[in-house]
């Protein structure tokens, strides 16, 4: 009776992971988070298909799957070529998996999709230790005039990624011509490259906010800029890169893409929906405290912005020698 | 008093119902895991990490369960090691030596009780060291820079010789395939694809979780299909139910110096319970061994590799969240796990997450209680457990992998690798070459890499960063010590074999 009783609660274990597994039923809203569970494209599915249920603007609930891969080119190639017209079906993105498609990194272009909206962005800052003698962005580009290879710059992504691309603008603008000579060393999240600054390793990262904020509140690391439209109201002494002369912004935005053989018709309910969502308290609310400000750009107006980065992008990289 | 007043923060997080029962259910299914024969802590964690994620556990939750189920299966391994002459899972394998005489002369619930107390020892002393020295060594590692992290894992690496197998070939040629293996995918630092032939299904490298659960339950799987069932030995009965206090109070010493050995062992990474357990026994051997009665049924023998796997199994815990270095292959499948969980462990998770932490050092100390609770009274249960037949385990490791692996990226061409990776592991068994390196060259060798080239791009193409602080340094020094340490156990062990032989 005892074995008996020990084998039925193993059982029970092991048919309730099933059971989780089998929910799914046949026609519901999808929701694909091209990443592992935690971080910010699975952030994006979870949420967004949760107050789309709770604003009740789908049946039912949306069901998110992960498919990590090729940072988002596995759920691309996929979406292109077996759901390219399935209308119950969103993909999160960021301005991460744009920088990939301009570097050719995925299977497809930009036109293989159809681009849905952004509803809010993480602010890329730059920063230095507390006891750094860089105070502002101008003494860090005079430094890297005058030797590029003088500071270590570190972010969490490699070379060519997001967070150097858009150090490299801020320096270009700011009128540093040596681009390739500028040393980057790629950590494995903002965190890690933090550590790092603050243990003297590496001389200037270049991050999104929302992860190492913790470290400008806590005195270890100081902002030399963030790279907002205006300042970020969490941290409102750190001036913005506008303010300071160099005219860029560099946003981590998160978004939607669908299929690109979605009809007009599919496509602009989608559109309407997400403006809806973004508008709502329970969006607003989700968003800051993810540390992201909610920014709305949607439809035709969201596919040329997708354009334009796509070439920005395209044109660094080819400068830094990224993509020939 | 500081260390106090967290751990004591730390109690009120692991007492929420929700976290003690996934405790008690962590501590029994890892027993039971533990108990049988080849399923050890590393298939328990990972075949539970996907069922983690299907039930939406939080970080703390799913690590509190995940630690439960780790330390379970140290407890549990050691049963059919003692009944069966198998060891439930690789750590045990030192507890076969003397655990099956004793059960062979009728002594099977001395030996069983004897080591679950063991067991408890090693395992409280590990947990007490946690909480000492993981925030001292959490604050240390802020000052960890690349080429230091580069020092430390050149440290693991040569550490792995100890961890397993009997021809250090062997272990070489594992751990060059797992660093092979870790170098598939997009180049971290450019961001250039390697050997992924233009398949974007490993542009993110082979995951690891997928590559371990096809390397030991697969395989298991097939090392089992072919055996035949009668191969299995038969289970020995038990009478009786009453330990012996005084033979369990003779082990006192021996337990104590098999916890500290092992807690050292554990703390070290890469080398981790194995190596404990190893170390312990057979350092408890020279210590003690004056009538030539170990290997037939010594109860010291028994107490000091239990205690030293248990111990080492806590000690791994401080690399793995204070430093994100995992010190044992269980270890490195729960830093895995975190990672998913987008928790960072490293130098800042006692800053950041200290709820985590010390929720989790809180109830690693009631899991050591509950799996003493659990396993002296409920011996009998576990005994009767060796007599599942093959048939009905099998089928179960099956089910619960393929629907784990799929659960983490629903792709079936993970459940290929999954596969293939059952079957490289059932090839290097046949050829008796160690798992283990290649686990370790996989998991560690994309960091290592990683932490060289970015001392490299720090330095601007210098070598000589490598040696210039004075942690990698030490870590350089420590490393060749322990070389040449094994090197001398190695040479006199194999004399002692030697004389043996002749003494026959």
């Amino acid at each position: 009776m005892r074995v008996a009783a020990i084998w039925t609660s193993k059982l029970g274990m092991i048919s309730a992971g099933f059971m989780a597994f089998a929910a799914l039923p046949a026609d519901a809203t999808e929701c694909i988070a091209p990443s592992n569970p935690g971080g910010g494209w699975d952030f994006t599915c979870r949420t967004i298909g949760r107050i789309l249920t709770e604003l009740d603007l789908v049946d039912g609930n949306v069901q998110v799957t992960n498919m990590p891969g090729g940072v988002g080119a596995v759920t691309y190639a996929m979406v292109a070529s077996e759901r390219s017209d399935d209308a119950d079906l969103i993909v999160a993105t960021s301005t991460v998996g744009i920088t990939q498609i301009a570097q050719g990194k995925y299977p497809a272009g930009v036109d293989a999709m159809r681009w849905l909206g952004m509803l809010g962005a993480d602010v890329g800052v730059v920063a230095v230790a507390a006891d750094s003698e860089i105070q502002s962005m101008a003494d860090l580009n005079e430094a890297l005039k005058a030797d590029p290879s003088s500071l270590t710059t570190a972010g969490s992504s490699s070379i060519g990624g997001w967070d150097h691309i858009r150090l490299l603008i801020a320096a270009r603008e700011g009128g540093v011509e040596d681009l390739p000579a500028i040393r980057w060393v790629q950590f494995d999240g903002g965190t890690d490259a933090v550590t790092q600054l603050i243990g003297g390793q590496v001389d200037v990262v270049s991050t999104d906010i929302s992860e190492i904020g913790g470290f400008v509140e806590s005195g270890d690391i100081r902002l030399l800029g963030v790279m907002s439209d205006e300042r970020i109201p969490a941290f409102s002494d750190a001036p913005t890169m506008i303010e300071q002369g160099i005219e860029m912004t560099g946003y981590n935005w998160r978004g939607l893409y669908t299929g690109g053989d979605v009809s007009d018709d599919a496509y602009n309910t989608w559109v309407s929906n997400l403006e809806t969502l973004y508008n709502s308290e329970n969006w607003q609310t989700a968003a800051v405290e993810f540390g992201l400000v909610p920014i709305w750009r949607g439809g035709d107006d969201f596919e040329a912005y997708i354009r334009e980065q796509e070439k920005v992008t395209a044109d660094i990289s080819r400068d830094i020698g990224v993509i020939q | 008093m500081e260390t106090l007043s967290l751990l004591a923060s730390g109690f009120t997080v692991a007492l929420t119902p929700l976290n003690l029962s996934l405790l008690f259910a962590g501590c029994f299914v890892g027993t039971l895991i533990g108990a049988m024969p080849g399923l050890g802590p590393v298939n328990g964690v990972a075949i539970l990490i996907p069922l983690t994620f299907a039930f939406g556990l939080d970080a703390t939750s799913s690590l509190i369960l995940l630690s439960a189920v780790y330390f379970g299966t140290m407890y549990g391994g050691r049963i059919s090691s003692i009944l069966l002459n198998i060891p439930g899972d690789e750590p045990a394998v030192m507890t076969t030596l003397d655990g099956y005489p004793m059960a062979q002369k009728g002594q099977a619930v001395d030996a069983l009780a004897l080591s679950g107390v063991a067991s408890f020892v090693g395992a409280t002393i590990a947990v007490i060291g946690l909480s000492l020295f993981a925030p001292l060594l959490a604050r240390a590692a802020i000052h960890f820079g690349p080429a230091d992290y580069f020092a430390l894992y050149i440290m693991a690496f040569a550490t792995i010789g100890g961890v397993a197998g009997v021809d250090p070939r062997k272990t070489l040629l594992s751990a060059l395939i797992g660093l092979m293996i870790a170098t598939v995918g997009l180049d971290p630092i450019s961001g250039v694809p390697r050997y992924t032939g233009g398949n974007f299904h490993i542009y993110d490298g082979i995951e690891p979780i997928v590559a371990l659960v096809g390397l030991f339950a697969i395989s298991e799987i097939l090392m089992l299909l072919e055996k035949h069932i009668k191969d299995r030995v038969g289970a020995i009965r038990v009478d009786g139910w009453m330990p012996s206090l005084s033979t369990i109070l003779s082990t006192k010493w021996a337990m104590v110096r098999g916890s500290l050995i092992g807690f050292i062992a554990g703390v070290l990474p890469g080398a981790g319970a194995s190596l404990g357990s190893v170390m312990s026994y057979s350092i408890e051997k020279q210590a003690s061994d004056k009538d030539g009665t170990f290997g037939q049924g010594d109860p010291r023998g028994v107490a000091a590799p239990e205690a030293g796997n248990n111990a080492a199994s806590g000690g791994a815990l401080i690399p793995m969240l204070s430093l994100g270095v995992p010190g044992s292959g269980t270890t490195a499948v729960m830093l895995a796990m975190l990672i998913s969980l987008n928790v960072q462990p490293g130098p800042l998770l006692f800053e950041r997450q200290p709820d985590l932490v010390w929720g989790l050092v809180a109830s690693l100390y009631m899991a050591n209680v509950t799996l003493l609770i659990l396993n002296i009274p409920l011996i009998g249960i576990f005994t009767r457990l060796m007599a599942v037949p093959t048939w009905a385990l099998m089928p179960i490791v099956a089910a619960v992998s393929f629907v784990g692996v799929f659960s983490i990226s629903n792709s079936v061409f993970d459940l290929e690798v999954m596969i293939a990776f059952g079957v490289i592991g059932y090839i290097l068994r046949k050829m008796d070459i160690s798992l283990v390196p290649l686990v370790l060259g996989l998991l560690l060798g994309g960091d290592m890499e990683r932490n060289l080239r970015r001392a490299m791009s720090i330095s601007d193409g210098d070598w000589s960063i490598l040696l210039q602080s004075w942690i990698s340094i030490t870590l350089y020094v420590l490393t060749l010590a322990f070389l040449a340490l094994s090197v001398w156990l190695a040479m006199r062990s194999n004399k002692r074999g030697k004389s043996r032989r002749f003494e026959a």
